[in-house]
């Protein structure tokens, strides 16, 4: 697989770090990761950047991933760009409220690298 | 939206929970740390000085405790991101509520009908142990005593009626 650029959306440092070794383990050679905080900070990010891929905490503060994802359209640098969420809310309303709103995967905390990968796999091969 | 009607009772009892919440904190263990918990022979008589809490709040309201020495949350929090505990730094904070958070998740996912309907709050990291924690109308619904490599943890579960 092509090195890919991913951006990372958690208010856990702690789990962006595992979000970024699961992505890792899952043999992705990522050449650029970028971080951010909340769902602003993440447009901020792709305001300023290209990424491949954006995995995305739906509960944070200031904005939650599903507001982020309505929002994701309005940046030009982002337009396409997939979006998996990485959640703790694993019911199936909320995967649908994804869904709906334009991620491409969902994977529930806790979660194997196993798990990252079969999600993103198929995502990043449908997009070359 | 709709008001809810729904009670406690109406997603089983603290006996069903029980096993329920063993195996979101198994999993939570396993997946994200590497560690199979285990179930201790004799009760520790050991004062947990670090808290990490998890509100709930919709169809089920209370709160989710997981109570710890620190050097257990620190080795947790090592494992969690692949790091000697010396490194862990200030991490152990944020890694330790996140345990937290992914365990009542976790637990909630699994009980029937409830996923949709009850909503977690960020967690919180408490240390010391000078502190009496109140939560309204709140009883001890499930406690859990298990081992963390050889380390006591107390998982607790109370819900509010």
């Amino acid at each position: 697989m092509n090195s890919i650029r991913a951006l990372i959306v958690d208010d856990s440092s702690v789990m962006r770090k595992i979000v970024e070794r699961s992505l890792r383990q899952a043999g992705m050679d990522l050449k650029l990761v970028l971080e951010a905080g909340n769902g602003a900070e993440a447009l901020a990010a792709l305001q300023e950047n290209e990424v491949d891929i954006v995995l995305c905490d739906i509960n944070m503060p200031v904005m939650d991933g599903l507001e982020f994802i309505k929002q994701l359209a309005s940046v030009p640098n982002a337009k396409g760009v997939p979006v998996v969420m990485i959640t703790t809310e694993g019911s199936e309303a909320h995967v649908l409220q994804a869904i709906s709103a334009g991620a491409r995967g969902y994977i529930r905390k806790p979660f194997t690298a196993d798990q990252v990968k079969d999600q993103i796999i198929p995502i990043l091969a449908g997009k070359s | 939206m709709t008001a809810s009607t729904a009670t406690p009772a109406a997603f089983g009892t603290p006996q069903n929970w029980t096993p329920l919440l063993e195996q979101a904190a198994r999993e939570v263990f396993e997946m994200m740390l590497g560690s199979a918990l285990t179930v201790p022979e004799h009760t520790a008589d050991e004062t947990p000085d670090i808290t990490s809490m998890v509100g709930l709040a919709g169809e089920l309201c209370g709160l989710l405790s997981i109570r710890c020495k620190r050097a257990a949350a620190m080795l947790m929090a090592s494992k969690m991101l692949g790091v000697e505990p010396a490194q862990v730094g200030a991490d152990m904070s944020d890694a330790f509520g996140e345990i937290g958070n992914m365990v009542a998740g976790n637990f909630k996912n699994k009980v029937p009908g409830l996923g949709d309907g009850c909503m977690l709050s960020v967690p919180t990291v408490v240390t010391g142990t000078d502190y009496v924690l109140h939560s309204n109308g709140a009883t001890p619904a499930v406690e859990l005593r298990l081992l963390f490599e050889n380390m006591p943890i107390v998982i607790s579960l109370q819900v509010s009626e």
